[in-house]
């Protein structure tokens, strides 16, 4: 490898006229020529080399842009390898280490790509190649194929979001035009991910591979194959466990909900995961799952509701008791949606045991006031619904905890027990078990 | 889970009543159902006190059954569960049953979570080892087949992991079908499964026959080397050492060095990196012919190399490579091979780079020798010891040693002290304290002259640093420092210089006056303490900030071993009975718990034959001194041990 890849053009820039001014004839020809012109790639960290040639490619590339726009009968088979020839010598490179060291997208700058002027102008040029009323997906698969799919989805780790932002598009349109790759765009997009959960938690694209996806999921059909329900629960689910969550989690959110909206009957898996993986000691990723939370009882089905309601307001109850007080206001927020009141109340005699004693303790003991009214307004609610059941619960409230404080003991004692069991089991036969 | 545990099942129900036997079971089951996350992991840390109780036969027959099928949990339990069962051989009955285990160790192998399935994988290769090879063969290896044919993923990731500890005792026929699951998992179509494939690539090679290793792992590293995805590549490079390990000369040359050229110069910089990083194991790997026609020419690319990461890697390695090469012509070589591309690196435009390099550099003078160093190495030193970059400075000083034994340092002095000052005085903090912590070094090997000369009035400096940290390694640094010159030194220089802080007008300073005895009293022993130290402590108990009062009373326990039974007596204890009668309630505290310190060794002074029954340390025992007492009993000596129970604020 040569430092910096600077390399002499080899076809001399110079001499091309401009595509416009050539009789139409000759245009096809010079097309040809030029996109073999813009295969050169020059260095961009080195601000002062090439000068003119850098300036003489950025305007070719412009020439181009304009011709795959204007142009009739432009894309002749012959053109094809030519165009994904150009493109590929332009964008796919190995993508540099991130200058800071341990490149946190929360807070460190983007390093923004040196080539951009370059860069741009090629992948516009192709977003204008794919989005061409005379595009073949037929004669482009040829040439688009796997391994061109595998190393744009690389790309996408790249820190500059300009860059990530055409990717975007460009694979989105792929994915539109080439059915033939569509399984296997998904199937990558899979490994990308499980890689980011499991491995690494290091890729800067995966909030757009997500939009994408958003897109996708969208248009599935109905009843959804194994393949996409197995994806929502061993890939989507797991996403949330990542540290950079923020980053990505409005576009995720939108994918369960839209698997959910597709196929309710997915309701329970996805909530049981997400309580699986809730939150333990970050506050705000609390504060998003109980966003999440919601956007997804915006859209559930009563039937769906019953059979997670009793997990879902466990986790609810602890949540309105954290001493976080923005985890505690989002919770507790939920009592202002009338589809959640709605379903609260249709089955207030489930519900209302459950929250109660957290609502009834924080009402006295969280050192928040504004967290403070709302448990009171929300008691108030409960009281309205079922004023029965709540009468009774308080009533019993301090009999419920001293039975709670009594089974503790007893789980004390047993633990004891058992261990004087070890200690007389394990003077019998000594020595056999390591400790 | 949740309906289960309601009070209904309550443990207690199960056999509160004699039955010793039901007793762990129904506890277990209970406490695995319980709703709190942190009680089921108690009963599954537990595990084996559970077995224990139950006895080998029911834990094969009941616990481990319910384990295997009842295991949905939150990974953090998983975890606890998969680390358990690594250890139980002994508690299903002993190798022949260690089989039994393996059912539940499967299924956590498979789930998602990579630290639970690491953990599972650990603990099977611990079991497959308690196998018999009968039990391996009847047992482990289907195991191993099962996950490595598995639908998802993770079982086959995990797989990757257990080839080795079966193969070596597997009979021929098991052992080529195990070589053929290796195989495939090597070309599996999710990068995940290669990755772990290839990094399980050199442990397997090591336990497979040589021809094996030629036919079979060879073709494999090949492929993995050149994977589409640069994560599988790299992982190549590690194998690449195992390998070429097993290999005669010629072998290497013909099977590992082409792949392993091909790394050094591939085009995605992590794997061009993972060739620089284990440069040194290759070396040693390769041998010496290998190392000298082809490895050395690679090191040369991989420090010139265009990104930077890279060249540090690389960097670092210039030591240990020079180190390894032969005896024979190895002064030569680096003088002709490396050296040229070592100036260069000096003045890399990346600090990394020029900070990897001034970490090792220092090295390479003990391998030339005297002459060469000065000659070629020193101005590179100097070059470096000016270099903009703060580490890069700090790198070579903390390295100085190397350098002292060849040509001594003095050679150095004349740039080391500019230097060193401009580190002192540096806008970050973090490069001053570094520099403080070798001043001790520095102290030692440029000797008391050059540093009463040059480096005393900068060690005084940090003392009134603004940041703390550094007035605090300042006073530690003092304490190093009369630990090397000696008491005299201290009194001279140190201890006057000290003390006049104390009068000065900012009270952080007069602390640090404070801070600086409890540090020196000890090094400087009994005479100076109590002729030079004491009189000025106690005259800062009248301080009119509280800070330096509680702070006082502290110092006065801290030095209080040191004083004779006179002065603690005479001297300390009216001025710690004032504080002790402070407005402020932390100077009360503090007086508080110095005074009963000061008791406790008076009393010990005085009746040495009770000596045994306290503790043998003052401070030792907290609790014993925080004893509340009646104001008539044992008042005689100690003066009032009564205290306020309530903690300073």
């Amino acid at each position: 490898m040569s430092p910096g890849g600077l390399q002499l053009p080899p076809v001399s820039l110079g001499g091309s006229p401009r595509s416009t001014d050539v009789p139409s004839s000759e245009q096809p020809e010079l097309f040809l020529k030029k996109l073999q012109q813009c295969c050169v790639i020059f260095d961009f960290m080195d601000t002062l080399s090439d000068l003119k040639m850098k300036e003489y490619k950025r305007s070719t590339l412009n020439e181009l842009v304009d011709y795959i726009t204007i142009s009739r009968g432009c894309l002749t088979e012959q053109t094809y390898p030519e165009v994904v020839r150009m493109v590929s010598c332009n964008i796919f490179r190995t993508l540099p280490p991130s200058d800071s060291n341990e490149f946190d997208p929360e807070e460190d700058e983007p390093t923004l790509e040196a080539s951009w002027p370059h860069l741009q102008l090629v992948y516009e040029f192709f977003i204008r190649f794919l989005e061409s009323q005379e595009f073949q997906p037929s004669i482009a698969k040829k040439y688009i194929d796997q391994k061109f799919v595998l190393q744009l989805l690389e790309l996408f780790d790249s820190e500059d979001p300009r860059e990530r932002d055409y990717l975007k598009t460009v694979l989105h349109r792929i994915y539109g035009k080439f059915l033939g790759l569509r399984a296997f765009i998904r199937k990558q997009i899979n490994n990308i991910f499980l890689r980011f959960v499991y491995e690494t938690e290091h890729f800067n694209g995966v909030a757009e591979l997500l939009e994408i996806l958003g897109s996708i999921i969208n248009g599935f059909a109905l009843p959804l194959k194994a393949e996409h329900k197995q994806f929502l629960v061993k890939v989507l689910i797991p996403l949330h466990t990542v540290r950079s969550l923020s980053l990505f989690h409005a576009q995720l959110a939108y994918c369960i909900v839209q698997f959910l909206e597709k196929d309710p009957s997915l309701t329970e898996p996805v909530i049981r995961g997400l309580m699986k993986f809730w939150p333990k000691t970050c506050s705000q990723k609390e504060v998003m799952f109980l966003g999440e939370l919601e956007e997804i009882l915006d859209v559930i089905e009563p039937s769906q509701f019953v059979k997670i309601q009793e997990p879902l307001f466990k986790q609810i109850a602890k949540c309105v008791s954290s001493p976080h007080f923005q985890v505690a206001e989002r919770a507790l927020y939920y009592w202002n949606n009338e589809y959640i009141m709605s379903l609260i109340e249709e089955n207030s005699n489930v519900i209302l045991p459950i929250m109660f004693s957290s609502l009834y303790r924080i009402s006295k003991e969280h050192w928040n006031p504004a967290i403070v009214a709302l448990v009171y307004n929300v008691l108030k609610a409960f009281m309205e619904m079922n004023s029965t059941m709540f009468d009774e619960l308080t009533a019993t409230y301090k009999s419920d905890r001293q039975r709670e404080k009594k089974k503790e003991k007893e789980r004390e004692e047993l633990w004891k027990k058992l261990e004087d069991l070890e200690l007389k089991r394990g003077l019998r036969r000594d020595g056999i078990i390591p400790t | 889970m949740a309906g289960v545990a309601g009070p209904a099942t309550g443990s207690g129900a199960a056999g509160g009543d004699g039955d010793d036997s039901l007793y762990p079971i129904a506890v277990l089951i209970d406490e695995l159902r319980n709703e709190d996350v942190q009680l089921r992991l108690n009963s599954i840390k537990k595990l084996s006190t559970i077995a224990l109780a139950l006895g080998v036969e029911r834990t094969r027959t009941e616990l481990l059954p319910f384990l295997t099928d009842t295991i949905y949990d939150e990974d953090e339990v998983l975890l606890a569960l998969a680390e358990q069962l690594g250890n139980f051989t002994g508690l299903v009955g002993g190798p022949d049953f260690a089989h039994c285990l393996l059912p539940p160790l499967e299924s956590l192998a498979t789930v998602e979570e990579t630290v639970v399935r690491d953990k599972a994988v650990e603990s099977l290769r611990q079991i497959s080892q308690e196998h018999t090879p009968v039990a391996l063969e009847a047992h482990f290896v289907p195991l191993v087949k099962r996950l490595a044919s598995g639908d998802w993923f993770t079982s086959r990731t995990s797989a990757c992991g257990l080839f080795s500890v079966c193969y070596p005792r597997a009979s021929i026929a098991v052992k080529g079908e195990i070589r053929q699951y290796f195989r495939s998992l090597c070309s599996d179509d999710t990068p995940m499964v290669r990755r772990a494939a290839a990094s399980k690539l050199g442990e397997f090679a090591k336990v497979l026959e040589l021809d094996s290793v030629k036919s079979e792992i060879v073709p494999l590293f090949t492929n993995l080397a050149s994977d589409e995805q640069d994560s599988v590549r790299l992982l190549a490079v590690e194998a690449c050492v195992s390998i070429a390990q097993l290999l005669s000369q010629d072998d290497i040359e013909a099977l590992v060095m082409p792949t392993l050229r091909q790394a050094a110069e591939d085009k995605s910089w992590r794997v061009r990196y993972m060739v620089a990083d284990k440069f040194s194991e290759l070396q040693k790997a390769v041998g010496p012919k290998i190392t000298l026609n082809d490895l050395i020419p690679a090191f040369q690319n991989l420090l010139k190399d265009c990104e930077a990461e890279v060249r540090a890697a690389a960097a670092h390695k210039v030591k240990e490579l020079c180190e390894n090469l032969p005896m024979e012509g190895r002064e030569t070589m680096i003088m002709n091979q490396i050296l040229p591309y070592i100036k260069e690196l000096v003045s890399d435009t990346n600090q990394h780079v020029k900070s990897a390099l001034a970490s090792v550099i220092m090295g390479l003078s003990t391998i030339l020798g005297k002459e060469n160093t000065i000659e070629h190495l020193l101005p590179l030193f100097l070059a470096q010891l000016k270099d903009e970059c703060p580490e890069v400075r700090l790198n070579i000083i903390s390295n100085l040693d190397c350098v002292n034994e060849v040509i001594g340092i003095r050679q150095l002095s004349q740039s080391l002290l500019p230097a060193i000052v401009e580190l002192a005085e540096d806008a970050k903090w973090r490069v001053r304290l570094a520099i403080i912590e070798y001043m001790p070094l520095l102290a030692g090997q440029l000797g008391v002259e050059f540093f009463d000369e040059k480096l005393n009035s900068l060690c005084m400096a940090w003392l009134v640093d603004h940041v703390y940290a550094i007035r605090e390694a300042a006073t530690n640094n003092l304490m190093k420092l009369v630990q090397k010159f000696g008491t005299e030194w201290a009194q001279n220089t140190i201890v006057p210089k000290v003390l006049v802080m104390a009068n000065d007008p900012n009270y952080l300073h007069r602390m640090t006056t404070l801070f600086c005895i409890n540090a020196l009293s000890e090094a400087c022993g009994q005479e100076i303490t109590t002729k030079q130290m004491l009189p000025i402590v106690l005259k800062m108990a009248g301080d009119q900030v509280a800070n330096v009062r509680f702070n006082v009373a502290k110092s006065l326990q801290k030095i209080g071993p040191i004083l004779d039974t006179d002065a603690l007596q005479e001297e300390v204890k009216p001025v710690l009975q004032k504080l002790g009668q402070d407005e402020d309630m932390d100077v009360k505290y503090f007086a508080q718990e110095a005074i009963s310190a000061v008791a406790q060794r008076l009393r010990k002074l005085d009746f040495p034959v009770k000596d045994s029954e306290e503790p043998s340390a003052p401070g030792a025992d907290k609790n014993h001194f925080l004893r509340p007492r009646g104001p008539g009993e044992d008042t005689g000596k100690e003066g009032a041990a009564v205290r306020d129970s309530q903690a300073p604020r």
